[in-house]
């Protein structure tokens, strides 16, 4: 069971992850800022398999692909929000971080309670109650997910064209 | 059915004659561009998966935030770009001394010209539509991909035009017509869209106005902002460019999402205030609030012409003794003609510190960290909780304008009050 901390509308990446943190590319260095200016406790907080949840227009602002690896490299499984900005978007997917958009899980879900999720089904469970179904990731963007992100999926995009000629 | 300027620029790029919003297609990258904080993550990973370049003179590797070096960990990540440059040949690296804030240096340097398709690894790179070109901002893991195969996967996005109508007033500047844009969009309201911007008033805006137009566009949510390209725009870059370009026009029957009526005529200096950039006010509205610091610059507002407005204001005026005031010409371009004109002098005498260029204080990087409790008037683009300092730090969003005569006063306030009408002091529009 994976334990759900809670987020509000519009967490943007300067939340996720303070710019001074991004002299540094490897995910457990940057784990220690996940969220500082929100809640200084979260990466203690947060154990293995965790679920974030969150309101609107999770992770707008900065570019910064720091903010999905701080995430992960805390060792959350998923984040589940009523909706995403576009880049933070396809950092999580590209990075084979699981991004759900799921508006009912979100307005049900307060933080601290138990739930199962299956990412690749698009479900999240709650200990003993509903399940909330996700929106489904588009058929290109779930190849990309499938490959185990985009660096696989070009690598054998590029082992295929260079077979062919 | 006709097609936006942006469904035309990317049908163009995926050999198609026509695309609808919605569908994917991979385009071809005309050029594309990482910074210090976002290129040493798409070099690990192309290292990692033993990726080459796809074309070395179509890749710009600019350190620009943590510049020069903060410590040592900052050092260690323009070392990684310097040596990958060096490695494989890359044409535009810049060393510090020729390099600066990246989304003014790429136009400046004509590497960005109308009709083509540019994708950055950083948000604001929604800043060179000004040109009448699509670009849009990503992550490093995009980057890496594109810098191995110059090609992307993009959603068509749908276009929200804004029309803007009339002509602006006194001191009102492009920075005050894209954040009452903002502010009647909100933060999320172009979610995954193109913003066109036509009218009249942006055929009389100079391209750096249109660049700080749509260098805000990722702060309603936006995929990419543009300006369709005219005899302004093509003169800027025959004046900078060897490279080719394609003036793309929309058709006139093209769908669109929604079209929003700007009534420019109306618009007054505006503040967006802390802790989103659509929480806008105007000038007059914000009464006498406290300010520890001003800065005038950022890829927003760090061009010429920007410091030009600032200048004229600060000029024979001092810096309010309640507040320090930081000016950061974006490129050695901005700092050599602001040299030349005489701006440096004007900003050092009226009491302010002129840095070398860098987006330093606007992410809370370096050069102008906030403390706690401390408000900021900044002409940069974004003012989330924490964005220039300490959590407990506030951020206001203001045209240079605003700045200027809000780092005499010492508190926000109205150009008019602080050096009298625009027309008087800076010779009409």
């Amino acid at each position: 069971m994976a334990k759900v901390h809670r987020f509000g509308d519009n967490v943007d990446t300067d939340q996720i992850i303070p710019a001074k943190y991004l002299v540094t590319t490897d995910a457990a260095e940057l784990a220690k800022g996940c969220m500082e200016p929100i809640d200084p406790d979260f990466p203690k907080k947060v154990h293995q398999g965790d679920v974030i949840v969150a309101g609107r227009n999770f992770g707008c602002g900065s570019s910064r692909e720091h903010a999905p690896l701080a995430i992960k490299g805390c060792g959350v499984a998923c984040v589940v929000a009523k909706s995403f900005a576009r880049i933070y978007l396809r950092n999580s997917i590209n990075i084979g971080l699981p991004a759900l958009e799921c508006p009912e899980a979100a307005e049900a879900l307060e933080g601290g309670e138990e739930v199962t999720v299956d990412p690749a089904a698009g479900t999240i469970t709650l200990k003993g109650g509903a399940t909330f179904k996700a929106r489904p990731l588009p058929e290109f963007v779930m190849g990309i997910v499938a490959a185990g992100g985009l660096m696989p999926f070009v690598k054998a995009q590029v082992a295929r064209k260079g077979a062919g000629s | 059915m006709g097609m936006t300027i942006t469904e035309k620029i990317l049908a163009a790029h995926c050999g198609r004659k026509a695309v609808e919003p919605g569908e994917f297609i991979m385009a071809n990258v005309d050029f594309c561009m990482g910074n210090d904080i976002t290129a040493p993550i798409a070099i690990k990973e192309l290292e990692k998966y033993g990726l080459g370049v796809w074309d070395r003179e179509r890749i710009a590797l600019v350190p620009s935030h943590y510049v020069p070096a903060k410590d040592v960990k900052s050092a260690e990540m323009v070392k990684i770009m310097r040596e990958y440059a060096r490695k494989n040949g890359i044409t535009h690296f810049f060393e510090i001394g020729q390099a600066g804030i990246d989304h003014i240096l790429l136009p400046q340097k004509g590497l960005t010209v109308p009709g083509e398709v540019v994708i950055g690894a950083d948000s604001h790179s929604c800043t060179y539509g000004g040109l009448g070109l699509f670009s849009t901002g990503v992550g490093s893991t995009d980057l890496a991909a594109v810098m191995a195969t110059g090609r992307i996967w993009l959603k068509v996005p749908e276009t929200i035009r804004f029309v803007y109508l009339g002509k602006p007033s006194g001191w009102v500047s492009a920075k005050d017509m894209i954040l009452q844009v903002i502010g009647m969009c909100g933060v999320e309201g172009a979610n995954y869209m193109a913003m066109e911007h036509v009218g009249e008033a942006i055929d009389a805006l100079s391209v750096d106005s249109r660049l700080t137009l749509c260098n805000m566009a990722i702060e309603a949510g936006a995929k990419s902002g543009i300006c369709a390209a005219d005899s302004t725009a093509v003169e800027y870059v025959k004046a900078r460019s060897k490279k080719t370009w394609t003036v793309y026009q929309g058709d006139p029957d093209a769908k669109v999402a929604r079209t929003v009526e700007v009534d420019v005529a109306k618009l007054e200096p505006l503040v967006a205030c802390h802790p989103l950039p659509d929480k806008v006010k105007t000038v007059r509205e914000m009464g006498e609030m406290r300010v520890d610091q001003v800065f005038i610059g950022s890829c927003t507002n760090g061009r010429l012409e920007d410091l030009r407005v600032a200048a004229a204001i600060l000029k024979g005026r001092k810096v309010s003794p309640n507040l320090r005031c930081i000016v950061i010409p974006a490129t050695p371009e901005v700092m050599k003609g602001a040299l030349k004109e005489g701006l440096i002098e004007i900003f050092m005498d009226a009491g302010a510190t002129v840095n070398t260029s860098t987006c330093g204080p606007c992410l809370g990087g370096h050069t102008g960290v906030l403390a706690a409790g401390e408000k900021c008037v900044s002409t940069s683009n974004r003012n989330f909780v924490g964005r220039m300092g300490d959590p407990r730090s506030e951020v206001y969003l203001v045209s240079p304008a605003v700045a200027a005569a809000t780092a005499v006063r010492g508190h926000v306030a109205h150009p008019d009050d602080v050096a009298g009408p625009y027309e008087t002091v800076m010779g009409g529009k």
